[in-house]
C-alpha cells in the first residue's frame, strides 16, 4: 500500500478539523492557535506536492511572523469576546446551508474532470532536483518586475502600518537632535557681572543680580 | 493514488469553511481577518496542486506573490484593528456605525 494516500488523508482531515475549529471556538486566542496548526498542516501537504520552498516559506513567514503578529494583537488587546458571539447561533443554519451547497457544487464540478485519467500523476523529480533553484531561476528573470512590485507592496505595508499605529503623546519627552546640535553658547549660558567682594548691603546685590536663581 | 481532484476538493472545502466563518462571526474582526487568511490558503492550495500536476512552476510563483500580498494585508489589517480598539475600546463590528449619518 502506498504511503501517499495515508499521508494525504491524515493531513486533509487535520486541516479540515482545524479550519472548523478556527471558525467556531469562542476564544480568539484559541482560534489563532488552530490557524497556526492549519498552516502547518497545509505546509505538510505542499511538501507532498513537491513544493518544498513554499512549504518552508509558509512555516517561516506565516507561522513565524504573521500568525505571531496575530497572536500578539489578540493577546495585547483586552477584548471581551462575549458580545462578538451574538448572532452566531442565529446565523449557524444559513452558514451551514450555504457552505454545504458550495462544497457540493465544487465537488460536482471538480471531481469528474480532474481525475488521474485527465491529469496523470507526474513522475517524481530526480535526486538532486532543487525546487528553490527552479523557482529562483524563473522569479528573478521572467517575473522580475512583479518581484520588485511585491517589494514595493511590502514597503507600503510597513509605512502604512507604522503611520496607522504611531501616536505622539503631547507630554512625552524625547530628544530633538537637530535642536541639540544647533544650540549656541548664548542660549544656555548667561554671564552675570557681580563684584567679587560685596561692600554694599545684601539687598542691593540681590537687585543687581536680577534673574539669577537663588 | 492521489489525483488532482483530491487537492481541488480539499481547497474547495477550505474555501467554503472560511466563507461560513465570515457568515458566523460577523461581529468579530479578528475572526474575519483569519477567515480571509484561510481563504487565501485554500486558493494557494489549488495553485500548488495545479503547478505540481502540470509540471509548471508558474503556479508556485503566483503563490509566492499571494503570500506577499497576504502578509501586507494582515499587517495593515491588524494596524487598523489596533487603531480601532484604541479609539473605540471595542472590536465589535455591530458598534462601528460612525459613518452611519
Amino acid at each position: 500500500m502506498a504511503i501517499e494516500p495515508v499521508i494525504f488523508y491524515f493531513f486533509a482531515v487535520v486541516l479540515v478539523a482545524t479550519s472548523v475549529a478556527v471558525i467556531t471556538v469562542p476564544n480568539s486566542v484559541h482560534a489563532v492557535l488552530f490557524l497556526v496548526l492549519a498552516f502547518f498542516t497545509s505546509a505538510g501537504l505542499w511538501l507532498l506536492l513537491e513544493a518544498e520552498f513554499l512549504a518552508i516559506t509558509l512555516v517561516l513567514v506565516y507561522v513565524g511572523a504573521v500568525m505571531v503578529l496575530f497572536l500578539f494583537v489578540v493577546m495585547m488587546l483586552d477584548i471581551n469576546f462575549e458580545p462578538t458571539r451574538e448572532g452566531f447561533i442565529k446565523n449557524l443554519p444559513i452558514g451551514i446551508i450555504v457552505a454545504l451547497i458550495m462544497v457540493v457544487e465544487i465537488i460536482l464540478v471538480v471531481w469528474p474532470n480532474f481525475g488521474l485519467e485527465n491529469y496523470a500523476a507526474p513522475a517524481q523529480q530526480i535526486a538532486g532536483y532543487s525546487n528553490t533553484k527552479e523557482l529562483g531561476l524563473v522569479l528573478y528573470t521572467v517575473y522580475l518586475y512583479a518581484f520588485e512590485l511585491a517589494a514595493a507592496i511590502l514597503l507600503l505595508a510597513i509605512v502604512a502600518a507604522i503611520m496607522l499605529t504611531l501616536r505622539r503623546r503631547p507630554n512625552s519627552k524625547y530628544q530633538d537632535i537637530s535642536e541639540q546640535v544647533l544650540a549656541k553658547k548664548k542660549d544656555r549660558l548667561r554671564i552675570v557681572k557681580m563684584e567679587s567682594s560685596p561692600k554694599a548691603a545684601p539687598t542691593s546685590v540681590q537687585e543687581s543680580e536680577g534673574g539669577v536663581e537663588q | 493514488m492521489i489525483s488532482l481532484s483530491h487537492f481541488l476538493v480539499l481547497g474547495g472545502i477550505l474555501f467554503c469553511l472560511s466563507v461560513a466563518g465570515i457568515f458566523l462571526n460577523r461581529k468579530n474582526v479578528i475572526i474575519l481577518l483569519m477567515s480571509i487568511e484561510l481563504m487565501l490558503l485554500a486558493v494557494n492550495m489549488n495553485f500548488v496542486a495545479f503547478s505540481h500536476f502540470h509540471g509548471d512552476t508558474a503556479g508556485q510563483i503566483f503563490v509566492f506573490f499571494i503570500l506577499t500580498v497576504a502578509a501586507a494585508e494582515a499587517a495593515i489589517g491588524l494596524a487598523i484593528l489596533i487603531t480601532l480598539f484604541r479609539n473605540r475600546r471595542t472590536i465589535n463590528v455591530g458598534e462601528l456605525d460612525n459613518l452611519n449619518g
